[in-house]
């Protein structure tokens, strides 16, 4: 659907290949691993092997003695308190929570700095590790959910609770709504604590001027601008005096890039002994280090007419953060509070949700969070309605769907406000994507395999929706600089993290300056870039960035009028300008390369506080081996409406790679613990992630049938939706499949031992 | 995980090699393919002061066959063992099991004597050369000697032998060609290390009775085992639907897997019989060649 407001389209809405995989596939890109300067000295971090304890004494002087290592820091380098993470989102009672860069008294979790060693090389700072020699008085470890809500052991002695925030989400005349159901559904479920994983782990490099007094942070990814100023702060530094410089990055999903202890510990060590200091997280302490996510159980009711029309929902998330609020700890927590409704018609809520502490590593967000946890527990609530109320699963959920006639649709406000506590869906037909899938799937055809058992496996099926937040405010600035030779240099405060930035802000430079891709050149993500910017999170680069390089391009083609005109002795409303030429009526024309000598400059801005919903469906068809329990997904199709296409194959490649990334969540990622609060998961072997060859099926349908009212591209927020629903349909599909024997899949992963177990469990029942 | 600091050797003999190992009183390793070992080292779970490389020692990496059964050298690749042709009709079960040895950089690499010596009761080969009834050969600073499969694994990568010894090669006996056999292995994902796994043969005489049946299983143990209970209900029976039920509960019954962050001791318990029974009807319905 195109609008006549925007110009004669060539890129926007095409199948462009990524302009990044030329320099990928020729083995030209350049990680922090490649980086290295003259002098640098490496970082080890010593970190806690007990998850809770009381430190009695660090001794680093056998660490010392070593050939190559040049210092071990610890707390006792640092004057005064020690620095704490600052919030991202604040809200009024999680200041005791912050996370110190460094332990001093005390280590939370499994994990936690203690030391870094520094080393002429990685090998030898990882070497002096061993020969640090620390002492801790063991504490309890508070692990699960009932131990930490008790209070009995409090993480932060200077607090009276282990729950840092309750958030609500309310809407409506809750009682009223469960006085008058016709029938009321109630249970529990929980997803499993897991990590983003992106394939590069997290590493910075950095370098110190004592003379200019200048920071530079190398590695930068996710929000280089906000960490700029949270390290400036407390470097206590001036902001201009801290520069974040973005390399390539192998992949963030809502975890790399967040400011981190290690972030201060390494300025600091570079500060202090004026060298560069490098550092690159191995994946055993990755495994540990970087933000947790999704470790969520609840207790929830949904509450129905006769008809299958839902009146209300209630009853509390329970989310278990880890040892500290991190910068962004508490948005899964309300985030699940606040679109655990999805796609659906939900006139009363009542839902608390409780973060509650432990000693785990700190949680943050990861793709989709919050929203993939509630969506798991309301499509499982829905099908398990369906049964007991005898309406078609499909039929349950067209009665509920949210559809145009009602947007803008409010959804729950959620309170303490972290200043999103109020929003709406902007635009859409949640039936569309729905019944897209149904046709998509065949499901007609297919709908007599349910619960069939063929050739010794069990099939089932199902569909289930999601929305998707993106746009995240509150603005994002490029940059727009026209060079000698004619190339229009762009320079977004967004940053790449594997998502094809550079194609898609290109492909929208390029039709609004009417030239040609190859004239344009992307630059991101370095606050050497631009004064202020904001990043990629949230979904937001393409819809916050692209709409600031419309600004940018129609500011650059105004100055290129002016220019053009002083030139041809016009005035400038007496020009039109196409494809770079500036035509007068008489003939005459200036090319654009011709007033570059000029020196055109112009910032472009998009500000825009109000959220972009996309929307989607996905369906499953599942195949369980009820010998080993073993799933196959047989078929999975995900169409969602993303407003505007601006790339089907970025697109794709994102809603493609997050169902595949849901799939691993579903069935085999798992951050494991003991009961002493060890992590038992060490490497890629422990961790099992989506091989390549693990998910051959699944197929991706895009719409962009209702643009979002938002922002002049209509494009909305697409990275994340097509990891939101895999929990919920698979489950659901798992529990069709196995419905011969009541299984009901209440708690991820669905591991094959567990899988085996819940029909052995049911057959032993029957 | 950067490897500790550690001494290296390439030497281009066994002599030199054992002479190596012996200087090094116990903490100078071989090391062959590394696919294993070297993960170790990252991890800091050993810190060898030397590493004894046997790539440069000629002689190692031959598959050969004949009537005494098929002499693979301790440097064969798995990628050697599934490329070569003759292994398919000489001993089947190899191949079999080989193609689910991890992922194919490692198949690469990893070789038939580093996994042996290494012996993870999760790894194929081990359970393989134990069902086989195969002989390893060995040398040391006392000489040369063979060892039978059954006598080297003596727990979670612990061997019987001197840590000055090397694997030279191993004999699988030779394969009639009328065998019956089959290999399952379930893992969480493909290339893993297994949950359980099942490799075995028998052979039928005139009544289409099986005997010499041999059942080894993956990962359920400290080391590679021999389902001893599960190979005395066949062996004298027809392999039909009655005899395989009760050969899988046999063998269920008779192993004692633990329980890990990737499946339940109950679950590992119940897919040995699973496979088990997999594994039977597979042999039994393969066309006779």
């Amino acid at each position: 659907m195109k609008s006549s407001t925007h110009p004669q389209n060539t890129y926007i809405g095409g199948h462009v290949e990524r302009v990044e995989d030329y320099r990928f596939l020729r083995g030209e890109g350049q990680y922090l691993d490649d980086i290295s300067r003259p002098g640098q000295w490496h970082a080890a971090f010593l970190r806690s092997s007990l998850a809770h304890g009381t430190i009695r004494k660090i001794d680093a002087s056998a660490a010392l003695a070593m050939p190559g290592v040049h210092a071990v820091m610890t707390a006792a380098d640092i004057e005064g308190n020690i620095p704490t993470i600052p919030f991202r989102r604040p809200n009024p009672t999680i200041g005791p929570y912050a996370q110190p860069i460094i332990a001093r008294e005390k280590v939370r979790y499994f994990g936690e700095p203690i030391a870094m060693v520094l080393a002429d090389t990685a090998e030898l700072a990882e070497d002096a590790l061993q020969h640090v020699v620390v002492e801790i008085d063991a504490l309890p470890a508070v692990i699960e959910r009932v131990h930490a809500m008790s209070d009995a052991v409090l993480i932060f002695e200077d607090t009276k609770t282990n729950i840092p925030t309750v958030f609500n989400a309310e809407k409506g005349d809750i009682e009223a709504a469960f006085a008058g159901a016709h029938y009321v559904i109630r249970d529990q479920f929980a997803t499993q604590r897991q990590t983003a994983l992106p394939m590069e782990t997290r590493g910075l490099l950095a370098e110190w001027d004592a003379q200019l007094g200048q920071l530079t942070v190398s590695g930068a990814a996710k929000l280089p601008f906000f960490n700029r100023t949270t390290m400036a702060n407390m470097m206590n530094l001036p902001e201009e005096a801290v520069d974040y410089i973005e390399l390539d990055v192998g992949g963030g999903f809502g975890a790399r890039g967040e400011f981190y202890p290690e972030d201060y510990l390494l300025a600091l060590g570079a500060r202090k002994f004026n060298r560069p200091i490098k550092w690159i997280e191995d994946r055993r302490e990755h495994l540990m280090a970087i933000g947790h996510s999704r470790e969520a159980s609840c207790d929830v009711e949904l509450a129905f007419s006769k008809e299958g029309v839902i009146l209300g929902m209630r009853g509390d998330l329970y989310i278990n953060i880890g040892a500290y609020v991190r910068p962004n700890g508490m948005t899964p927590v309300r985030n699940a509070a606040q679109f655990m409704s999805g796609p659906y018609r939900i006139p009363a809520i009542d839902l608390d949700a409780h973060a509650f502490v432990s000693n785990k590593t700190p949680a943050g967000t990861y793709r989709g969070p919050g929203r993939y946890e509630g969506c798991f527990f309301i499509e499982r609530l829905m099908d398990q309605a369906a049964g007991a109320l005898g309406i078609d699963r499909l039929e349950l959920r067209r009665r509920n769907l949210l559809t145009h006639e009602e947007m803008p649709y409010p959804l729950a406000t959620v309170l303490p406000s972290d200043g999103r506590a109020e929003t709406q869906c902007d635009s859409g037909d949640h039936r569309e994507p729905f019944e897209t899938v149904v046709k998509e799937s065949n499901w007609a055809e297919k709908a007599h395999l349910q619960g069939q058992l063929i050739d010794g496996r069990y099939h089932g099926m199902a569909i289930g929706s999601f929305i998707e937040g993106g746009a995240s405010g509150p603005q994002e600035n490029v940059r727009m600089q026209l060079e000698a030779d004619g190339i229009v240099s762009l320079y977004a405060g967004s940053s790449a993290i594997g998502q094809g930035l550079e194609t898609v802000l290109a492909q929208i430079a390029a039709d609004y300056l009417e030239l040609p891709m190859e004239r344009i050149r992307v630059f991101h993500g370095s606050t050497t870039y631009l004064k202020q910017g904001w990043g990629s999170y949230g979904s937001r680069a393409t819809v916050m960035g692209g709409n600031a390089v419309i600004d940018a391009a129609k500011k650059l083609l105004g100055e290129f009028r002016l220019h053009a005109a002083k030139r041809l002795g016009l005035a400038p409303e007496e020009l039109t300008i196409t494809e770079g030429v500036a035509r007068a009526a008489d003939g005459r024309s200036v090319p654009l390369v011709e007033v570059a000598k000029d020196g055109i400059n112009v910032d472009g801005f998009f500000k825009n506080q109000t959220p972009t919903y996309t929307y989607g469906s996905a369906f499953a068809h599942v195949a369980v081996d009820p010998g080993t329990g073993h799933i196959e997904i047989l078929d999975y199709v995900v169409a969602d409406d993303v407003g505007r296409i601006i790339n089907s194959m970025t697109l794709h490649g994102q809603v493609m790679g997050a169902a595949v990334q849901g799939f691993g969540s579903v069935f085999s990622e798992e951050l494991v613990y003991n009961d002493e609060g060890q992590l038992l998961v060490g490497s890629l072997a422990d961790y099992l992630i989506p091989l390549a060859t693990d998910y051959p099926v699944v197929r991706c349908i895009s719409l962009e049938n209702y643009p979002s009212p938002t922002n002049p591209l209509g494009a909305k927020g697409a990275g994340e939706g097509g990891i939101i629903p895999v929990g919920g349909v698979v489950a659901n599909a798992v529990a069709n499949a196995l419905s011969s024997l009541g299984v009901q899949p209440k708690i991820l992963p669905l591991s094959p031992s567990r899988v085996w177990e819940l029909i052995e469990d049911a057959r032993a029942r029957a | 995980m950067k490897l500790p600091h550690f001494e290296y050797e390439a030497p281009a003999s066994l002599d030199e090699a054992v002479a190596l190992l012996v200087a090094g009183d116990g903490s100078a390793r071989p090391i062959a393919g590394g696919q294993s070992f070297v993960p170790v080292m990252a991890f800091r779970l050993a810190e060898p002061s030397m590493l004894v490389d046997l790539r440069n020692i000629p002689g190692l990496d031959k598959i050969e066959i004949t009537d005494a059964g098929v002499r693979i050298g301790a440097m064969v690749r798995w990628r050697d063992v599934l490329d070569d042709a003759r292994l398919v009709e000489a001993l089947p079960l190899l191949p079999a099991a080989i193609d689910h040895v991890a992922h194919y950089q490692i198949r690469n690499r990893g070789t038939v004597g580093g996994s042996l010596a290494h012996a993870d009761p999760a790894a194929e080969m081990p359970t393989i050369a134990l069902t086989c009834d195969a002989v390893l050969e060995v040398v040391g600073s006392k000489g040369q000697r063979s060892v039978k499969a059954a006598d080297l694994f003596m727990g979670p990568l612990m061997t019987s032998l001197e840590s000055d010894e090397i694997i030279t090669s191993v004999l699988l006996p030779a394969w009639p060609a009328d065998r019956r056999w089959a290999f399952q292995e379930f893992a969480r994902r493909r290339g893993d290390f297994a949950l359980a796994g099942i490799a075995l043969f028998y052979d039928e005489d005139a009544s289409g009775a099986a005997h010499n049946v041999h059942i080894g299983a993956i990962s359920v143990g400290d080391t590679p085992l021999r389902l001893a209970k599960a190979e005395a209900v066949l062996n004298g029976r027809k392999i039909d639907e009655a005899a395989i039920a009760e050969a899988a509960a046999a063998a269920s019954a008779e192993v004692d897997p633990s329980g890990d962050i990737h499946a339940s001791a109950r679950y590992r318990k119940s897919l040995v019989g699973t496979l088990l029974s997999r594994a039977l009807q597979g042999a039994a319905n393969r066309k006779a060649k």
